[in-house]
């Protein structure tokens, strides 16, 4: 109640929309036979700054509202969105967007009344606003500090670009049955990109996090700072770093944010929209096995503060944690609830979209990999000659053939079960469907990743989590150069 | 002539939002509106699966104090919400350092003239019609053989925009345009096999627009021809890049020499200017006046007029591609590419598709990279690849799950040669381009 109290605010009120005005707009879209509507208010304060060459270089601040209105009638979706939240023009949206009913008879217009339920679901993120958690004067100390700190730490670093991100979103969904659900989102991020030179060789590092928090993280344990010092470190790494190993070989992924692997090779291939459609490489093979019995993979949008997190999608659906493959066995999609009529399942609170100009989607949370009983020394030791690969840059998947890639930033050889020497970054590309089966050593280190993912898909952009332990695979194919 | 009402209102608008700037004490200021519509509707297997409508807005503001600067930008136009975006990039600007190199271009490189490009074609095209249109190219594909075994579906874009943008110099233009698109994706089986791929048509002018079945047709064969790909050992040999993806290296070439990456020391192309980076034939040049094309306009982003310029002949880089800040940075003048550059072209050789191959002759053809694995600073790359492997000229059988790696320095400086089979559809223009040699890793 209190959550939607805050939205109303943020939203409707100043808006003038009152609940007779989402009545009248949903009695519109439910003039027409449609399975379902929905109404999606959003408001999203967002702010940047960017520290450059020792000085405040930029700074932005911006405010996106709108409504997105929907109908859905068996697999058809009629959409529109206006950034005027107006009785009229959401009106004149919910006419566009009913004509999906072709066969339009007017039959049984159920009459909407709006009720506001008190959320009975837990809240994993506070509803405080980031852009107000410091002064505007303590976020420049705050960036001036990490710069002068990190610019310290070694004489060969050239640049130091630091960037400090806030928003605060609030959203409320109107569903056809008339009751009204609402969230409050917090978000920040700060990243911090080195470059270094060394005999004019030039080589960078970058390192960030963040979460559904306020900018207090980014002080507390100094975290901020332990970003620069490991930007400088990884950037010095790169420095020493030879060329790249070409071909299929074993290949040791660190803890954390290396789980990118479990984001391409698996978690859009479990996608309900397309396994629905079946053009996934997944698609009917729940009850097999996809992976090797030490993988249970889950995706999870509980998890407090965290980037990837949700109290409710983009549907209003509480999320969940929704476990994808038990022992290496496929056990289900996730799902929004479009998807997850037409398949007869349960909505997994996966449902999201970019905002309130996008169509929802089923899209990924949180997404890792649970703790194994390898202590990640001993899986590097169990390696003759192999790769071990530290962070990642971006990842992607063709859903369908299956084939997936994600970019190492940083990389050493082993050898005989030692850690040898750092070589240069390397695209890993594999098959989903059965790159986990080669999985042969789970460690018991989970780490989630500090807060930084963004998943693309139809062009729509979602902050995400990912996570995983230290994993051994067998057999991997390494994109370098030293053939 | 509505048109012109409509700018004419937005002008004002923009107006009165740099009076407000210079109202609440900024030295100069910019200001961008924009409006678009559109109508987009997708299909799958033979029916009807979204129909969306798009209509948005948005303002952008950046004000100057001195050489402090702030931006803010709101999708809300009402009056007391441009006052209130006014402040908050006046409020910005209170926190941001003083930087020598900040502020609005020089008066002389604004544009003056104003030419008509021809960009503006609204298709007046009903739902009803556009769904008929869809339906027509996907079932192209989903008919086209029998391997053809499911369809992501077709779709029709369509969307019309207004952009005015003014500054504090007095500068203050709108320009409309328009952008029509029709796409397609289907799947094909063959075995346990299963490939999807995709093709689009995209234009200013509904009439430029290739024709529905046409489309569909070549989404279908683009699957069949993936359909029980293998991977290759690992090994070294020439690569083609087909034109639809050679604008990928063009544009992480255009990456480098661009002035954000330059003055941040982050680009394997610092200090080249005049110097050699591609061979002697490659001439790389801007056409912002062409008509009618996708990436044409008169002024940039910042409304610094755009220029028809050389940007590589003879192999040798002539010049960045820089905006008004970038370039004071480097102590150079702005080369009109706030924003990019525009209708980037490569002169192309004599040879078609075909003779590509033939002068591949044995080697990889690559039709679609994977991730980014790019690295601007040192120029390595590595990156996922499908295409197909060639014997003497003529395609063998498709390729999948391979990198294809080398170091774009070495790979801009060995390009073989450059295809005539140009694909016009984005701003980068350029045919297939091969590569004399890279890093394949594979089974």
């Amino acid at each position: 109640m209190e959550i939607l109290n805050l939205a109303r605010q943020a939203i409707l009120i100043p808006a003038g929309i009152e609940d007779g005005d989402i009545e009248q707009i949903m009695n519109r879209l439910l003039s027409s036979q449609v399975d379902a509507a929905d109404i999606y208010f959003q408001s999203s304060h967002f702010e940047s700054w960017v520290m450059e060459a020792g000085i405040i270089k930029e700074g932005s601040h911006s405010i996106e509202q709108g409504a997105g209105v929907r109908a859905v009638y068996g697999e058809k979706t009629g959409f529109a969105y206006s950034d005027l939240i107006e009785l009229p023009v959401l009106l004149e949206a919910a006419n566009n967007v009913k004509a999906i009913v072709r066969q339009g008879q007017d039959a049984n217009p159920l009459h909407c009344k709006v009720s506001t339920k008190a959320a009975n679901w837990p809240l994993y993120y506070g509803t405080q606003n980031p852009l107000k958690s410091l002064e505007d004067q303590q976020k420049i100390d705050l960036l001036r500090h990490v710069d002068s700190e990190t610019r310290k730490l070694d004489s060969r670093i050239e640049e130091v670009i630091i960037s400090l991100v806030g928003v605060h979103e609030h959203i409320i969904v109107a569903r056809q049955d008339g009751s009204l659900v609402a969230d409050v989102r917090p978000l920040v991020r700060m990243n911090v990109t080195v470059i270094v030179e060394q005999n004019g060789q030039r080589e960078q590092g970058s390192m960030g996090g963040g979460g559904r928090s306020d900018y207090n993280r980014f002080i507390e344990q100094d975290t901020a700072l332990e970003y620069g010092r490991e930007a400088v470190r990884q950037a010095l790494v790169n420095l020493e770093a030879v060329d790249a190993p070409a071909g299929n070989m074993t290949v040791v992924l660190g803890p954390g944010w290396p789980g990118i692997l479990l984001h391409e090779a698996i978690g859009h291939g479990l996608e309900g929209d397309f396994n629905r459609k079946g053009t996934s490489a997944f698609s009917g093979r729940v009850g097999e096995r996809v992976a090797s019995d030490l993988c249970t993979v889950v995706d999870d949008g509980t998890l407090p503060d965290r980037r990837g997190s949700l109290s409710i999608d983009d549907e209003g659906t509480p999320t969940e944690k929704t476990v994808l493959i038990e022992n290496g066995i496929l056990k289900g999609y996730m799902q929004d609830k479009l998807n997850a009529r037409l398949m007869g399942v349960s909505p997994t609170g996966n449902g999201r979209r970019e905002s309130y100009a996008h169509l929802p989607m089923p899209r990924m949370t949180n997404t890792y990999m649970l703790p194994g009983n390898h202590d990640p020394g001993e899986i590097i030791k169990s390696v003759k000659k192999g790769l071990y690969a530290r962070n990642f840059g971006g990842g992607q998947v063709d859903i369908t053939s299956g084939k997936f890639v994600f970019s190492a930033s940083e990389a050493y050889l082993i050898e005989n079960g030692q850690i040898t020497r750092a070589v240069k970054g390397a695209t890993l590309i594999g098959n989903g469907p059965d790159v986990l089966t080669k999985v042969s050593m789970v460690g018991n280190d989970l780490q989630l990743d500090s807060g930084v993912g963004s998943c693309g898909k139809e062009g729509q952009s979602v902050p995400v989590g990912v996570g995983q332990p230290t994993l051994k695979i067998d057999g991997l194919t390494v994109g370098g150069t030293s053939v | 002539m509505q048109n012109q009402d409509q700018i004419n209102q937005l002008k004002n608008t923009v107006q009165s939002i740099l009076d407000e700037a210079a109202k609440q004490g900024a030295s100069a200021a910019e200001a961008g509106l924009s409006q678009e519509n559109g109508l987009s509707v997708a299909v799958r297997l033979g029916d009807v699966e979204t129909i969306e409508h798009h209509c948005s807005q948005g303002l952008g503001v950046t004000v100057y104090f001195g050489q402090r600067k702030g931006s803010a930008s709101t999708t809300d136009l009402s009056a007391a919400s441009i006052k209130e975006t006014v402040s908050a990039a006046c409020s910005i600007a209170r926190y941001t350092s003083e930087d020598e190199f900040s502020g609005l271009p020089e008066q002389a490189l604004l544009a003056t003239e104003f030419p008509d490009l021809d960009l503006y074609h609204p298709w007046d095209v009903s739902v009803d019609k556009a769904i008929e249109l869809a339906i027509e190219c996907e079932d192209a594909a989903r008919f086209y053989h029998e391997e053809i075994s499911n369809s992501e579906g077709a779709s029709v874009d369509t969307h019309q925009g207004l952009r005015v943008m003014g500054n504090s110099l007095g500068f203050l233009q709108g320009y409309t345009s328009t952008r029509h698109s029709l796409s397609c994706s289907v799947l094909g089986q063959r075995g346990d096999s299963m490939q999807r791929d995709y093709w689009y048509t995209v234009a200013r002018n509904a009439l430029n627009l290739d024709p529905a079945v046409e489309v569909g047709k070549k989404a279908a064969e683009r699957t069949l021809r993936r359909l029980q790909g293998r991977s290759l050992s690992t090994r070294q040999c020439p690569v083609l890049y087909s034109a639809e993806i050679a604008s990928g290296l063009l544009s992480s070439f255009i990456g480098a020499i661009s002035g954000g990456n330059l003055y941040r020391k982050s680009s394997f192309l610092l200090d080249t200017l005049d110097t050699q980076i591609f061979p002697e034939f490659i001439r790389i040049h801007e056409q912002p006046y062409l008509i009618g094309a996708l990436g044409s306009s008169a002024y940039d982003g910042e409304g610094v007029a755009t220029k028809t310029r050389d940007i590589v002949t003879d192999g040798i880089l002539r010049s960045y591609v820089l905006s008004t800040y970038s370039a004071k940075k480097l102590g150079l003048q702005s080369t009109g590419n706030a924003g990019g550059v525009h209708n980037l072209t490569i002169d192309t050789g004599t040879l078609d598709y075909q003779g590509m191959l033939k002068e591949l002759n044995t080697g990889l053809l690559i039709t679609e990279l994977m991730g980014q694995g790019v690295n601007m600073v040192t120029g390595d790359y590595s990156r996922g690849a499908a295409g197909f492997w060639v014997e003497n000229g003529e395609i063998q059988y498709p390729v999948e799950e391979i990198t294809i790696a080398g170091n774009l320095k070495d790979m801009l400086k060995n390009i073989v040669a450059v295809g005539n089979d140009i694909d016009y559809r984005g701003n980068v223009r350029t045919g297939s381009i091969l590569v004399e040699r890279m890093s394949i890793a594979g089974e």
